[in-house]
């Protein structure tokens, strides 16, 4: 029940006559019939049980909007939404700037950047899930690294408390992600003219000045791509909070994923879960297309004067 | 050559969930674990020292039948129940089901996934009689048994640790007023009172279900389970609740409990580590201390006893809660030849001498009578003795509330139960009565 946002593709209109686009036809192909298949199919199903009632067991019963009664009147829903905005709101803000300064800094040629590089893109091989049982071990107030070290400061109930246990989500979620996003800036980075950073050290410009008034902007689009990725992304968060806090405590991370999981698949109310699903998709649909708006028609050009 | 059907199948299966999986599910069951027509498929539960008594028990049974061998997959505790679940939703259960029985074994039921075993115990009444009576409770839905009691039976029990009660003059607590004196004893010294695996919510549960019964006796529960209006209103719910509350303000329960799991054994070790004093937990913990202590448990250091009673309460001081036995169902989706492997494996391998001697070896009780005989001569005499009497004595065993239950209210309990043990934020008793009055019957 994975929410699947079509990622954001520019149309363009084409000059090309009839005839050579019959191959580039062809090759949508497979990517369509993936998109069916995994996206679209699932998707009508999951529309179809939002309608019914069943325990995941026995016989599907047609029910009419009772699942969607009952789910858009559960004070759990707002709780949901707002968890679920919450991550994606604090989790943009903390990864957003980070990858940007990484990237711009691992853009560069020397050997030693590259290296590192190498470095930080270590925590995105892990899986979510391995990353929650590691992160959970050295969270322990007890045994864990607070204990370990002999550090008070860290040996919080760091799972158990509302407020850091969002917070703990947000750190490992970034730390987990910002790798990613890097890799998406420094590319970004080195496509920038260097006729620009010329030009504009002939004018006298500095450090700060070049990377507000060239980096930064000539970065919009790949700032709204990966700003897309995260967005629309944290909407499906789903393993690590469940392996980290289960959504706890109390229901303090129960994001929309999750409550769908508890829904569906503990509490055995599968048409309920649907209709979160569904939820869940026009809400990634929703962000997708206005983040895309955000960022302009994306036809005109960013290398004028250059 | 694909048909359309198995493409739509791969698509589903592997994108998303168990969405439209239940299409599937018609037509001949695909659950043979094996090759041949007689193999079946058995899923259960990891973690020793089960894991490795249910593997030799599949091993026995595979070398005297290679014929119609068997063939195991293993899963975690808490990922397992949602896995067999989605597993026999689909269609894709394994010929033989492991389970809690009680609730979610009724949704099977309902759904009529498993074999109605009453007939075939008619026929081989020498596997039940053999059995304790009280096992077969959770294993009858509705007047006829759809699964095969196993394993053994694990009371919930009040663990202690002696050396640290010795060492700050404390007593094992007889009553309710001498658990709340021993919090404010062990605070004061530094050691948490109790641990608590707080994260997996039905650890907190045991702690419910004891005062429950402790103060208003078995009756309170079982009007819930019957499902009548507003049973959590009874006046003994509000009075446990509170008291649980005193409980958790008071630091009861050791710091950071929210976080800590039950499947990582971080609340045993706190116990066998000396940093709490006390632990409710089930008879199947002791197990896992003895592994994973050291000499804790050889020494003799850990104390164990039943639930404290509490002033004025109606209950039984010798009732106890936890799990009756292990379910083993048959899947009625499985092929005439797996059911008939089942079976055979359910008559001459299951609970036979050789799996009796190792449950007792581990520390537990299996659910055969008359096996007193056989604790004498185990390093864990005293133990065996005490679980046995506990179960064999108990006015009223009780099965677990969340197993009990259908699965459908068991979440709904558990998910007010984590709100309710919020250190700060929790649900007030009202907030919990009133939450759970509205899903009574669901």
């Amino acid at each position: 029940m994975t929410a699947l946002a079509p990622p954001p593709v520019g149309v363009r209109p084409t000059t090309n006559g009839g005839r050579s686009n019959a191959p580039v036809a062809w090759m949508a192909v497979p990517a369509l019939a993936m998109f069916l298949a995994f996206g679209v199919v699932p998707l009508l199903g999951v529309l179809f049980l939002s309608f019914t009632t069943w325990d995941g067991i026995g016989e599907i019963q047609p029910s009419g909007l009772t699942s969607w009664r009952s789910v858009l009147s559960d004070p759990g829903l707002p709780h949901a939404l707002w968890v679920t905005f919450l991550i994606m709101a604090l989790s943009w803000l903390a990864q957003t700037p980070l990858s940007l300064l990484i990237g711009v800094f691992l853009a560069g040629r020397q050997r030693y950047r590259e290296f590192l590089a190498i470095l930080y893109f270590i925590p995105l091989l892990l899986s979510s899930a391995a990353l929650a049982i590691t992160f959970k071990a050295l969270l322990d107030p007890n045994f864990g690294l607070g204990e370990g070290l002999g550090i008070e400061l860290l040996r919080q109930d760091w799972l158990g408390e509302s407020k850091l246990a969002m917070g703990v989500v947000i750190f490992v979620v970034s730390w987990q992600f910002i790798p990613f996003h890097s890799l998406i800036y420094q590319g970004g980075v080195r496509q920038i003219p260097t006729s620009m950073y010329e030009a504009a050290e002939i004018d006298g410009a500095g450090r700060l000045r070049k990377f507000f008034s060239i980096t930064l902007p000539q970065l919009k689009y790949t700032i709204i791509t990966s700003s897309t990725l995260m967005v629309v992304g944290s909407l499906t968060f789903f393993d690590l909070i469940f392996v980290l806090t289960a959504g706890g405590p109390g229901d303090a991370t129960r994001a929309l994923a999750l409550d769908m999981y508890k829904r569906g698949f503990q509490a055995n109310l599968m048409g309920p879960a649907s209709v979160i699903a569904v939820i869940l998709v026009l809400v990634g649909l929703g962000l997708a297309l206005l983040l895309r708006r955000l960022g302009g028609r994306g036809d005109e050009s960013q290398l004028e004067g250059a | 050559m694909i048909s359309r059907r198995n493409f739509l199948n791969l698509g589903v299966g592997a994108g998303a969930a168990a969405a439209l999986a239940a299409c599937g599910s018609e037509g001949p069951g695909t659950s043979g674990g094996g090759s041949k027509a007689g193999s079946a498929s058995y899923w259960f539960l990891t973690g020793q020292p089960g894991e490795g008594i249910r593997q030799h028990a599949v091993d026995r049974f595979n070398q005297a039948n290679p014929d119609a061998k068997i063939t195991a997959t293993t899963f975690q505790n808490d990922a397992y129940k949602t896995r067999i679940k989605t597993a026999i939703g689909a269609g894709q259960a394994p010929t033989i089901i492991w389970g809690w029985g009680g609730g979610g074994l009724k949704s099977y039921v309902e759904a009529g996934q498993v074999e109605d075993l009453t007939d075939w115990f008619g026929q081989n009444a020498a596997v039940k009689d053999r059995l304790f009576p009280t096992a077969f409770g959770p294993a009858t839905i509705n007047g006829k048994i759809y699964a095969m009691p196993a394993e053994t039976v694990a009371p919930i029990v009040l663990y202690y640790n002696k050396e640290v009660f010795e060492k700050n003059g404390a007593k094992a607590p007889e009553t309710w007023d001498d658990v709340m004196n021993l919090v404010t004893l062990f605070n004061g010294k530094g050691i948490a009172p109790f641990s608590l695996g707080g994260q997996s919510r039905w650890t907190n549960m045991m702690w419910m279900e004891f005062l429950f019964d402790r103060i208003g006796g078995s009756e309170v529960f079982q009007a819930i389970f019957e499902g009548k209006a507003n049973a959590w209103s009874h006046p003994a719910a509000k009075e446990a609740l509170t008291k649980l509350r005193q409980l958790i303000d008071a630091d009861g329960f050791v710091k950071g409990y929210a976080t800590i799991t039950a499947d990582s054994n971080a609340d045993q070790a706190l116990l066998y580590r000396g940093r709490a004093a006390m632990m409710l937990h089930g008879a199947w913990t002791y197990g896992s201390m003895s592994n994973d202590g050291g000499d804790f448990v050889k020494s003799g250091k850990l104390g164990y006893m039943n639930f404290p009673v509490v002033t004025g309460g109606k209950g039984d001081p010798s009732s106890t809660v936890g799990n009756p036995g292990q379910y083993y169902s048959i899947s009625s989706k499985a092929t005439a030849e797996q059911k008939e492997t089942a079976k055979k494996f359910f008559k001459d391998t299951v609970l036979n001498d050789a799996e009796v001697k190792e449950w007792i070896d581990s520390g537990n009780i299996p659910i055969v009578k008359g096996t007193e005989s056989s604790f004498a001569s185990s390093k864990d005499a005293d133990f065996l003795k005490f679980i046995y009497d506990t179960s064999a004595n108990a006015k009223n065993f009780a099965q677990s509330w969340d197993q009990a239950l259908s699965p459908t209210a068991a979440e709904a309990l558990l998910d007010n139960i984590a709100k309710f043990f919020q250190k700060s934020g929790g649900i007030s008793p009202d907030q919990f009565i009133t939450n759970m009055n509205g899903v009574i019957g669901k």
